[in-house]
């Protein structure tokens, strides 16, 4: 048997050979944070006085290694970081552009508005059994979706915060809860599998996971490979994850059960991880499938949109509402997937940012004004434009906000998006989105006069302003999204610019190729 | 061989989809463990089948080898079975304890979430 150092073997061929740069190691700092941060709560889990302090602490600590990480994207363009020295496409790829990076970057501000939150919404029990160490797990999870460059991974990390999400959403063990989860659960298994399979049939047509490589090849196989069965599975699989109309029931069963911080999380992060999916498979791997498929998404979308504010004008529960809306606006960020104009992808991604914020300060405003009310429904006046003045004003403005008015941060998307849709002449569309917005509006603005401006029949305001909201833990997470809402709404410029670098990156993935690949590489 | 195995999928698919079909969870637990394997054989398939060689490249100046077994897909079905193992163990779980809470395991049973006769909200101030 040959000894192996008989033939000197050229590692340069195989292996990176330089050392990663000290600023591309912001690429895995945030998952590598989430993880770390994750397992020691975990360990520390009966010390339930200092899992919110350290979470705040944590959860600050990624906010800032996310802004750094977007700025890095910004400043030098896309970023990627290989893991285990070897050279992709073998290695697993993360691969930055600015659509990963400020999606990453909205989403660490959203988990630190939820751990704030959750210092006085989450008890000991709550604490005890995991909050903040599933919390940064599921982080983890979404931030690793987010940045991966390698669509096997990507499963790997929807699997992350999936079981994550299981476990925030179980704490307590109410039958309401284990209903609710029950059918998330199976119905998100069947996606994920979806999701898994069609990843199986991938890796059976192009012989790589890799992203990039995928797209380098791509455009040669698409005459011989079944790449538009590939494109229409993992459409289902993400439309499934992102609630697309059809396929959407686990989310109005299962969003309203858990504690509302939870719900608040879930509304912000894990239906927009689809949306994200959808964009890197449909837009970025496979254009020329996705144009095939074009009508199907944008029925999909607009019936989306649509039913999603049908069943919020339906609803007498305030979360169960809420549940709805996030739903309608799955629908209008579909729209722009569907026109794949530059216009349209601007438009989709400004948008999720702005759901993101909206819907998780909307589900903590809730979770207040239960606090006051004595409860989510619609039928009791609470009035607590009376006794709880700021909070009355701060639902007012997240209400515009996802109605779409103005000078609030759900006008801008929306605009881009009518405007992109009259550009094609796809004029439904734009009227698909205009119904939305309009009954959106009676639906939110329902809201705000039932549950806020509505007086109580009898003078017994006696119990309703005696309950005290604390100013730190509970509205400034609020006041803080509610500021971005908006500072996206009076001064869109520079966001409307950076998502428009973001779509022009994914229309045209050269530099992503690039990044992955410097100088050709190797075939 | 390949169609051999592209049946088996085939059938596995449709026996966990007639058994995700059903109303009662414990046949959709059932359902699950099967749809997790058929998912498995059909990445190992996919990554093509070789028939008794080693997952290695034979040394030498050329470093190639005529035949040599793909390591990747088995790589990838490790990692899906250690996932929907404990998915699996989890639904297990969760199942028993909705059947201890809720004393069904019939999915139309199970409205404490969303239940029946809800009214409209208030059309009136």
């Amino acid at each position: 048997m040959a000894s192996p150092d008989t033939y000197p073997v050229d590692l340069s061929a195989a292996m990176i050979t330089v050392p990663v740069h000290l600023a591309d190691w912001l690429v895995v700092a945030p998952v590598a944070l989430c993880i770390a941060a994750g397992a020691i709560l975990m360990m520390l889990r009966k010390t339930t006085w200092m899992q919110a302090g350290a979470s705040v602490v944590g959860l600050s600590l990624l906010v800032v290694v996310c802004g750094a990480l977007l700025a890095h994207v910004l400043i030098n363009g896309t970023v990627t970081m290989t893991m285990g020295r070897w050279l992709p496409p073998f290695g697993i790829s993360f691969t930055v552009d600015i659509l990963g990076a400020s999606l990453t970057f909205v989403a660490s501000i959203i988990a630190l508005a939820a751990g704030i939150f959750g210092a006085d919404d989450v008890d000991n029990s709550g604490r005890r059994y995991g909050f903040y160490p599933f919390l940064f797990l599921m982080m983890a999870g979404v931030i690793g979706a987010f940045l991966t460059g390698d669509i096997f991974n990507l499963y790997v990390w929807f699997e992350v915060l999936l079981i994550s999400s299981f476990g925030l959403l179980i704490l307590g063990s109410e039958p309401r809860q284990i209903d609710g989860a029950t059918k998330y659960a199976f119905l998100n298994l069947v996606a994920t599998t979806l999701f898994l399979i069609a990843t199986g049939y991938l890796y059976g047509v192009f012989g790589t996971l890799n992203m990039a490589d995928i797209m380098r090849k791509a455009p040669e196989m698409s005459e011989t490979a079944p790449l538009l069965t590939l494109t229409a599975i993992y459409f289902m699989a993400f439309g499934m994850k992102a609630a697309a109309f059809p396929v959407n029931f686990w989310l109005p069963a299962s969003y309203h059960t858990p504690r509302i911080v939870v719900s608040a999380l879930f509304a912000g992060l894990l239906t927009k991880v689809g949306v994200y999916a959808l964009l890197r498979v449909l837009i970025m791997l496979f254009p020329a499938e996705r144009d095939m498929l074009g009508l199907v998404i944008a029925i999909v979308a607009a019936l989306t949109m649509v039913f999603g504010a049908l069943g919020a004008l339906a609803q007498t529960d305030y979360r169960r509402l809420l549940g709805y809306l996030v739903i309608s606006g799955i629908g209008v960020m579909l729209a722009g997937i569907a026109l794949a104009s530059m216009a349209g992808l601007s438009g989709t991604i400004f948008y999720a940012v702005h759901s993101m914020i909206v819907m998780t300060a909307l589900y903590l405003v809730c979770g207040l004004t239960a606090r006051i009310a004595g409860g989510f429904s619609l039928a009791e006046p609470a009035d607590i434009y009376r006794s709880h003045l700021p909070l009355a004003a701060l639902a007012l403005m997240l209400l515009f906000a996802v109605s779409g008015l103005p000078p609030f941060s759900g006008f801008w998307p929306k605009a881009v998006l009518v405007k992109a849709s009259l550009d094609v002449g796809e004029w439904w569309m734009a009227a698909a989105i205009l119904l939305t917005g309009f009954l959106t509006t009676i639906a939110a603005g329902r809201v705000w006069i039932l549950v806020y401006w509505r007086a109580r029949q009898e003078a017994d305001d006696g119990d309703a302003s005696l309950v005290r909201l604390k100013p730190m833990v509970d509205y400034l997470p609020v006041a803080l999204l509610t500021g971005l809402a908006v500072l996206l709404g009076v001064y869109p410029e520079p966001f409307l610019e950076m998502s428009q670098t973001a779509a022009s990156q994914l229309i045209h993935p050269a530099a992503y190729i690039d990044s992955v690949f410097p100088a050709g590489g190797a075939e | 061989m390949e169609i051999l195995m592209a049946l088996l999928v085939g059938v596995f698919f449709s026996v966990a989809v007639y058994l995700f079909l059903s109303r009662h969870i414990i046949r959709m637990l059932l359902g699950a463990a099967v749809l997790g394997n058929a998912v498995n054989l059909l990445i190992f398939t996919s990554g093509r089948l070789t028939p008794e060689a080693p997952p290695i490249i034979a040394t030498g100046p050329a470093g190639t080898a005529e035949i040599m077994a793909n390591p990747l897909p088995q790589a990838l079905i490790l990692t899906a079975i250690v996932i929907s193992f404990s998915f699996f163990a989890f639904l297990l779980v969760l199942t028993y304890r909705a059947y201890q809470e809720l004393e069904t395991d019939d999915t139309d049973e199970m409205r404490f979430a969303e239940p029946r006769g809800q009214t409209l909200p208030p059309l009136e101030y």
